[in-house]
């Protein structure tokens, strides 16, 4: 299935979610969204944006230095 | 039955603008919330860069809040447009360079806006009279609801009562006698009422939400304009100032000194942008160069590097320079000896 990327990398929080939320405004709902982060920060307030914003999280995974944070946007 | 009134909350994090927003919806308002990004507000930043935090990550507080109300949250990156609320405050600077009466007339009037594009109804703030010496004053009130252009639109739950009617309050949107009259800067008033609403954890900001209250970081700040002869900034500028030991061993160029290995990793990702230095013979940090230097200068500023690391008490230390093309280079130094870096060197 495709996905949307969002290159959050070498951006501190909040900017990652601003990323992401700006993104997500522009998509449909089920719409996959792929935020690749380095703040660890990222790894509780995407998933918390998602959560008051009715966007669903799929995964989170770290690799490296990097975060990955997979949602499907909601339809809130 | 008329409709549900709806107001958007200017949620900062902290416990007003928490309490603020539970207070409309107890009186049954829609409340979102907005939060605005400038650049320095007291996020995680340091905490993400610093290594041995990376372990408990910092919430971020407004997230937070808006969790705990069950409400949206709108965070809007206004870093551009801010530059001119710093460059240029009409009301001045406080203790330091927080504008924080211009701050607050320009999120306000930002909020304005979101309420007229998106169909809502007022504006909410968590302002107390007497909290804040610049931004909350019973004189500045007014200031605030003028030239953000909200006007009485701009309601105040926490010190209506101290406020002449705003228009929610008139028109019956909200019922005033359920608002409150809290002033000054005690913060019991609220923490009764945080508990009363079973909010039992929050955050207690200290001195203010952004950099620009604290007088380290408003010197270093000066310190980027006074070098450059012109008060600008980018993003970039001011997340540096946030990270690793500043100083200035020559008018035309400073260096950032990361001070552990964190800060050196946030460092590296700068190193196409600036001069950088990293000790090769022993463990040390990374530093960049911002400005102009001549070779003798980055001589100078190799030794001053090679004292931060674990070789300072050897007769030399060897360090690799890379220029902005990418080329490199390397120097043997003798490390300064602390009698040898001048207090005032530091930002
Ligand atoms: S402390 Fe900073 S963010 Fe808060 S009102 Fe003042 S200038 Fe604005």
């Amino acid at each position: 299935m495709s996905k949307v990327v969002v290159d959050a990398r070498r951006l501190l929080c909040p900017l990652p979610v601003i990323r992401v939320q700006d993104k997500v405004a522009a998509l449909m709902p089920g719409t996959r969204v792929e935020a690749v982060c380095t703040d660890p920060g990222a790894l509780h307030d995407i998933p918390a944006w998602c959560r008051i914003n009715g966007h669903h999280i799929l995964e989170t995974r770290t690799e490296g230095d990097e975060i990955i944070v997979i949602l499907e946007v909601g339809n809130p | 039955m008329p409709s549900q009134r709806k107001a958007i909350a200017l949620i900062s994090g902290g416990l007003d603008s928490l309490l603020a927003a539970r207070v409309m919806q107890e009186q049954g308002i829609y409340v979102e919330g907005i939060n605005f990004f400038t650049g320095f507000c007291v996020e995680g930043h340091t905490h993400a860069i610093r290594k041995q935090d990376h372990a408990k990550p910092k919430r971020n507080n407004a997230l937070w809040v808006a969790e705990q109300l069950g409400i949206r949250l709108h965070i809007i990156d206004i870093i551009e447009e801010y530059k001119e609320v710093v460059f240029n405050p009409r009301h001045g600077y406080g203790a330091n360079l927080n504008p924080c009466l211009d701050c607050k007339i320009f999120m306000v009037n930002k909020a304005h806006h979101w309420v007229r594009d998106h169909g809502f109804d007022f504006v909410v703030t968590g302002e107390v009279i007497g909290q804040r010496p610049m931004s909350q004053r019973k004189d500045t009130m007014p200031v605030v609801s003028r030239e953000s252009g909200a006007e009485d639109l701009l309601l105040r739950p926490l010190c209506a009562k101290n406020l002449p009617p705003s228009r929610p309050e008139r028109e019956g949107w909200v019922d005033r006698e359920r608002l409150y009259g809290f002033s000054g800067r005690s913060r019991k008033p609220q923490m009764a009422l945080a508990s009363q609403f079973g909010f039992l954890e929050y955050a207690q900001p200290a001195g203010g939400c952004c950099f620009l209250t604290d007088a380290r970081y408003a010197a270093k700040l000066a310190d980027l304009w006074a070098s450059r002869g012109t008060k600008q900034y980018e993003l970039d500028d001011i997340m540096l100032l946030k990270v690793g030991r500043h100083l200035r061993p020559r008018p035309h160029f400073k260096v950032i000194i990361s001070r552990e290995e964190g800060e050196g990793n946030f460092l590296k990702g700068y190193r196409n942008q600036y001069i950088n230095i990293e000790s090769i013979s022993h463990p040390g940090p990374l530093a960049l160069i911002d400005g102009e230097p001549s070779f003798d200068d980055i001589e100078l500023a190799s030794r001053l590097v090679a004292r931060y690391g674990k070789g300072r008490e050897s007769p030399r230390v060897e360090l690799e320079v890379r220029d902005l093309e990418g080329h490199s280079y390397r120097l043997a130094v003798k490390p300064l000896s602390p009698s040898e870096v001048p207090e005032g060197w530091y930002l």
